[in-house]
């Protein structure tokens, strides 16, 4: 998922690190001291790579949701948990190298609620195992055994708690979950659960509101996953009406040219990667934001599926006003194909 | 023609290099006044802001133990997974110095070294060595400890900062933590703490120790005196404009009639006069950055917030830093330039030069500048007493101020008319009607002499009484030794057991939020001890306060509840079903909400269930670090709850005395400016007025006489001045504390007076009036008696 975004939420826990202080953004492209490098053809062993890979620089589990109220009001919502390592090492105390970062939010189509938490590993504050998994930061958590999970999360003017049913299989993204981010080679590996059932309750100011809809997990680990003339992110995750699903992105780069990923899957499971150049997106109208101006409706294609849609945004307004800034929101789609999902986009100034 | 004329044009400043001299030096000095005072200003930021926070560093609440033991640092995660917001501190004593250790991804903004959260390299501070944060003397006990020590001038004396890892290894504590810090923001909902933690209990935020509006205020005060300052230095570069204008009159006149027109004219000379004070304010800047250095002991800190020195320490001046010094001094000379610019626009092509145009005009423009005087100065009445906002407060000044500078060559000629009337000899007579004569030229300079020493006589009185107001409020709430903080009733038991054989008294501290006249506040409950006694000063008290206080019958409360609640001495009010006579009105800075003391003994009766658990111990001399060592080691009380009253008065002082210091020196370069105006000014009339003393010598006054005559004169106008500037000054600084502080912060600064100080003040006017009437006076004794003579040969 939003790759750009979680490197750079990464970058910045670097920086407070400064161990890349001084190389700046174009820092990730370059080689990962003493850190672990994605290699093509994985073999990923479940439960056990649902935890975390200290060896590898960052990591992230990443969950968005679209969820539709007792009123039929749209709902979107995050959960996110970053890991980002000063050092290849696992360990316990305060020292220990592992640094944990949560973002959450909720959007209405009216309103948009973030927060952030950040810890350190070492002495139990945040952290994940895989079995029983359980991912957490102070009270957020995301627990369970992947075929149902529940997940928490508070902030001053918000919380929410959901359960999850998995119904479909693991999607592995790019080569067997081996996803290449630029054409010079840099990759991560890439799974999703695309296919959550969600049902729970949102915790908003005005009370509590009951919401079902479906999620979307991420899961993601890298050491070096851009290239130092990549700028920015627009990601795109997208769930048709009739149980296909897309997920595709654009890493944009300094010339002005991107690189272009998608996964297609059918409502089976069944998926299809496609190479740079396949996938299409084009901003249509941009709005004016909390931080920055951001393209907030989009033409996106996929000759190859005949795929031709405008997404839009339910709230223009959704920044998330977090030490790095992003956008970050859920979708409506029209035009070939009808539904729903969630836009990420970083790196606009 | 353009290169001819800016040649013409720049002749005059090579045959008067003194009145160049004159305008660079007058607007640099201006500019590097006007530096100086933001030095002053910076340099009392950084130290106060490092003295609020020891004094407030409760200004969050807290969990603690309720037997004061340490916290299990799984205590601290459950309470972060179980919602709550809390980030853990642990504290302990390394050699002299009070090691705090922080997490700093946690942390609340105000807790911490004070730019932890800002540029430090928190990457290094995470790290298994660790950094430790404090002043050099700080740091000094951990040249024998593995951690990487950061010099940081702004970090409150005595303390250091480090990471909570760190500081739990260097302190052998390793799983423990002292406190949890409170988030003022929490989440929506949490775990119950009663449940989660049954151990803690919440200490709530301490209030009104914060100092912070006290030093806002400070700060207003002697930002409005940089300005004033540099007023003084735009009335000297008025004055050197005006004179090259006037001496240039022909050389405009021959230009013109050579074909110049006048625009370009008026262009060559807006540039030239630019060009100028770029070069003034390059140096004035310089010179701030000089004064700075030289003046200012705590050099790193305050040329880091001025000029923004990196982090290697190598200084670079500040752009943003630069700009302000030049656009002063631009500024500046635009003000004193457009009046002359204006004359010259209007001046007919063909009109005669007038040596003595300027005497001449300036009869027509006393007239004028009269009325204005009059005008500004009723409305400074008015205001004085409408004023109910800042920027009528700063409306009052500037009137007050201005009308004050025009009003002087009024008052000054109606005294010199007054004394040539009183005058019988003819020498007398003709001294005075000749000074009257001669005030005119000087007008400008005696100007510059009262501003200069108006603010003076206000910097003094404004700065003293900031200091003796901040110290009696240090005095009246620390006037104990030691403060210290129980955590429960046993606790305090231990320490009344432990501790009543080694101290003086304990005095406890207790209160209770109540409303008083529908206004909420905070009652104490306080001792009857010679501490408060000797210590608290009062705005209005009726006679023996403490003893109705004592007796049960009175309260004392401060100026907030008293200006809030319209509340009057001697009233009564109602505190809690008991009506008590209001005996004393205090004053309690920074302080938002009202507040009141009534006796000991009243307050246990009131508020039977309110048990005190903080205390001040009044100590011996120099058995204040035995006690601290019984009070940690024996009753088991954490250093972070013991607060050291000298360390934070002694702080204070020190930071006054340097504010001083430098108040001090720029008290005497305004003078020396306006001292160096009067020269300039009697120089320039010296050569003019040799036809009015020719006749004089004619008649038999010697020319040693004569130069006499010419210092009484100056020392005479000095003295004038003086008598004008004294109450001009004082009504300015009583316009700064109870006009401009009461809009700003809605309680005045109580003004005191310092006579000797004023006295000192008009000595130095009067002795810099004599050495600049020195040398023009010298050498008018030495003058040629065939000048003087010529003035009878030469018609003019």
């Amino acid at each position: 998922m939003s790759v750009n975004n979680r490197i750079m939420v990464c970058l910045v826990v670097c920086l407070i690190a400064g161990q890349t202080a001084a190389q700046g953004f174009a820092g990730l492209g370059m080689d990962a001291e003493g850190f672990a490098i994605p290699q093509p053809d994985p073999t990923f062993d479940f439960p056990t790579d649902h935890g975390p890979h200290p060896d590898y620089r960052i990591e992230w589990w990443y969950l968005t949701a679209n969820m539709t109220g007792p009123d039929g009001t749209d709902y979107g919502l995050q959960w996110t948990l970053f890991r980002s390592a000063l050092a290849p090492q696992a360990g316990e105390g305060w020292s220990a190298p592992q640094l944990w970062l949560g973002h959450a939010a909720v959007t209405t189509p009216t309103d948009h609620y973030v927060t952030e938490r950040i810890a350190r590993g070492g002495i139990g504050q945040a952290g994940a195992v895989p079995d029983p998994f359980s991912a957490w930061i102070d009270d957020w958590a995301l627990t369970g055994d992947w075929q149902t999970l529940s997940m928490t999360a508070t902030g001053p003017d918000f919380g929410y708690d959901v359960d999850l049913t998995a119904q479909g299989p693991l999607i592995f993204h790019g080569d067997g979950g081996y996803s290449v981010k630029s054409a010079s080679g840099q990759a991560s590996y890439y799974y999703s659960q695309p296919f959550f059932a969600l049902d729970g309750t949102l915790s908003l100011q005005d009370g509590d509101i009951p919401v079902t809809g479906q999620a979307w997990l991420d899961r993601e680990w890298s050491s070096q996953p851009l290239s130092a003339d990549q700028t920015g992110w627009d990601w795109f995750s997208l769930s048709f009406d009739d149980g296909s699903k897309m997920m595709g992105f654009l890493l944009r780069q300094t010339d002005g040219a991107s690189y272009s990923s998608a996964t297609w899957i059918t409502p089976e499971g069944q998926t299809t990667a496609y190479p740079n150049g396949a996938f299409a997106a084009d901003p249509l109208e941009t709005s004016a934001t909390s931080g920055a101006t951001v393209p907030t409706t989009w033409r996106v294609q996929l000759p190859d599926r005949g795929v031709d849609v405008t997404v839009s945004a339910i709230n223009t307004d959704a920044w998330m006003t977090t030490s790095v800034p992003y956008w970050e929101g859920p979708v409506r789609v029209t035009g070939s194909h009808a539904g729903r999902g969630y836009l990420e986009m970083t790196g606009y100034e | 023609m353009t290169r001819t004329a800016l040649s013409a044009l720049l002749s005059h400043w090579r045959r008067n290099p003194i009145q160049l001299f004159t305008l660079l030096a007058g607007l640099a000095l201006a500019t590097a006044l006007w530096s100086g005072v933001q030095a002053v200003n910076a340099e009392a930021r950084a130290s106060y802001d490092a003295a609020a926070n020891t004094v407030s560093e409760a200004a969050f609440d807290q969990l603690v133990m309720a037997d004061g033991g340490p916290i299990p640092q799984a205590t601290y995660v459950s309470l972060r997974r179980g919602g709550w917001l809390v980030s853990p501190v642990i504290e302990g004593s390394v050699g002299d110095t009070r090691l705090v250790g922080i997490d700093p991804l946690t942390a609340s903004g105000g807790i911490g070294p004070v730019d932890l959260q800002g540029r430090a390299d928190i990457g290094a501070f995470l790290s298994t060595r660790g950094q430790v944060f404090g002043t050099e003397e700080a740091l000094a006990p951990f040249a024998q400890v593995a951690v990487d020590p950061v010099i940081r001038p702004e970090v409150a004396p005595g303390v250091a900062y480090t990471d909570i890892g760190v500081a739990q290894r260097i302190l052998g504590r390793a799983g423990e933590v002292d406190l949890l810090v409170v988030a003022l923001v929490q989440p929506i909902r949490q775990a119950d703490l009663a449940i989660l933690a049954p151990d803690l209990i919440r200490r709530p935020a301490q209030a009104g120790s914060d100092v912070a509006q006290l030093t806002d205020s400070f700060h207003l005060n002697l930002t409005a005196f940089g300005l004033l300052s540099f007023a003084v230095g735009i009335f000297i570069v008025n004055g050197a404009i005006g004179l090259a204008f006037e001496q240039r009159r022909p050389v405009v006149r021959t230009l013109r009639a050579l074909g110049m027109p006048l625009g370009r004219l008026m262009i060559l000379i807006g540039a030239e006069l630019m060009a100028m004070a770029l070069v003034a304010g390059i140096i004035g800047v310089a010179m701030g950055y000089v004064i700075a250095a030289a003046l200012l002991p705590g050099v790193a800190a305050t040329l880091n917030g001025l000029y923004g020195a990196d982090v290697a320490g190598t200084l670079q001046l500040r752009p943003s830093w630069w700009l302000s010094g030049m656009a002063i001094a631009l500024g500046g000379t635009a003000i004193a330039a457009a009046g002359a610019l204006w004359q010259l626009a209007r001046m007919p092509l063909l009109a005669a030069a007038q040596p003595r145009a300027m005497a001449m005009a300036a009869g027509r423009r006393a007239q004028v500048q009269g009325g204005l005087a009059i005008g500004l100065l009723g409305l400074a009445a008015i205001l004085a007493f409408n004023a109910d906002g800042l920027i009528a407060g700063f409306a009052f000044l500037g009137s007050l101020l201005v009308g004050g500078a025009l009003a002087l060559p009024l008052i000054l000629s109606n005294v010199l008319a007054f004394g040539a009337a009183r005058s019988h000899s003819v020498l007398g007579q003709w001294f005075w009607a000749d000074t009257r004569q001669q005030l005119p030229g000087l007008s400008l300079a005696l100007m510059a002499l009262l501003l200069a020493m108006a603010a003076n006589v206000g910097v003094s009185t404004m700065v003293s009484s900031f200091r003796l107001t901040f110290v009696g409020f240090l005095d009246q709430r620390l006037a104990s030794e030691l403060y210290v903080t129980t955590n429960d009733a046993i606790q305090t038991q231990q320490l009344i057991d432990r501790i009543t054989p080694e101290v003086d008294v304990i005095l406890p501290i207790q209160s209770s939020q109540v409303p008083i006249g529908d206004y909420p506040t905070e009652v104490f409950g306080s001792r009857d001890h010679a501490t408060y006694r000797d210590n608290w000063t009062f705005v209005q008290a009726l006679a023996d306060p403490w003893d109705q206080v004592a007796a049960g019958e009175a309260i004392l409360i401060n100026e907030q509840l008293f200006r809030r609640a319209g509340l009057a001495l001697g009233d009564v009010v109602d505190v809690s079903g008991t009506s008590l006579t209001i005996a004393g009105i205090y004053g309690d800075y920074g302080n938002p909400i009202g507040q009141a003391v009534i006796s000991e003994d009243l307050f246990a009766g009131l508020y039977p269930q309110i048990r005190p658990n903080r205390f001040g111990l009044r100590i011996p001399q120099g058995r204040v670090d035995p006690v601290r060592r019984i009070l940690t080691d024996e009753v088991g009380i954490p250093a972070g709850n013991i607060i050291n009253q000298a360390g934070i008065k002694a702080f204070s002082m020190d930071v006054f005395d340097r504010t001083f210091v430098v108040t001090t020196a720029l008290n005497v370069l305004t003078l020396a400016v306006a001292g160096f105006a009067i020269l300039m000014s009697l120089l320039t009339l010296a050569t003019m007025r040799i036809p009015q003393l020719a006749p004089a010598w004619a008649v038999g006054v010697t020319r040693r006489q004569l130069g006499w005559l010419e210092v009484a004169r100056a020392i005479l106008l000095a003295a004038l001045t003086a008598v004008v500037a004294l109450p001009l000054g004082l009504l300015l600084a009583w316009a700064l504390l109870a006009v401009v502080n009461v809009a700003a912060f809605g309680w005045a600064l109580p003004m005191h007076l310092f006579p000797t100080d004023y006295a000192r003040l008009g000595l130095f006017a009067l002795v810099a009036a004599a050495i600049a009437a020195l040398w023009p006076a010298i050498r008018l004794a030495r003058t040629p008696p065939a000048d003087l003579l010529k003035v009878f040969s030469n018609e003019r």
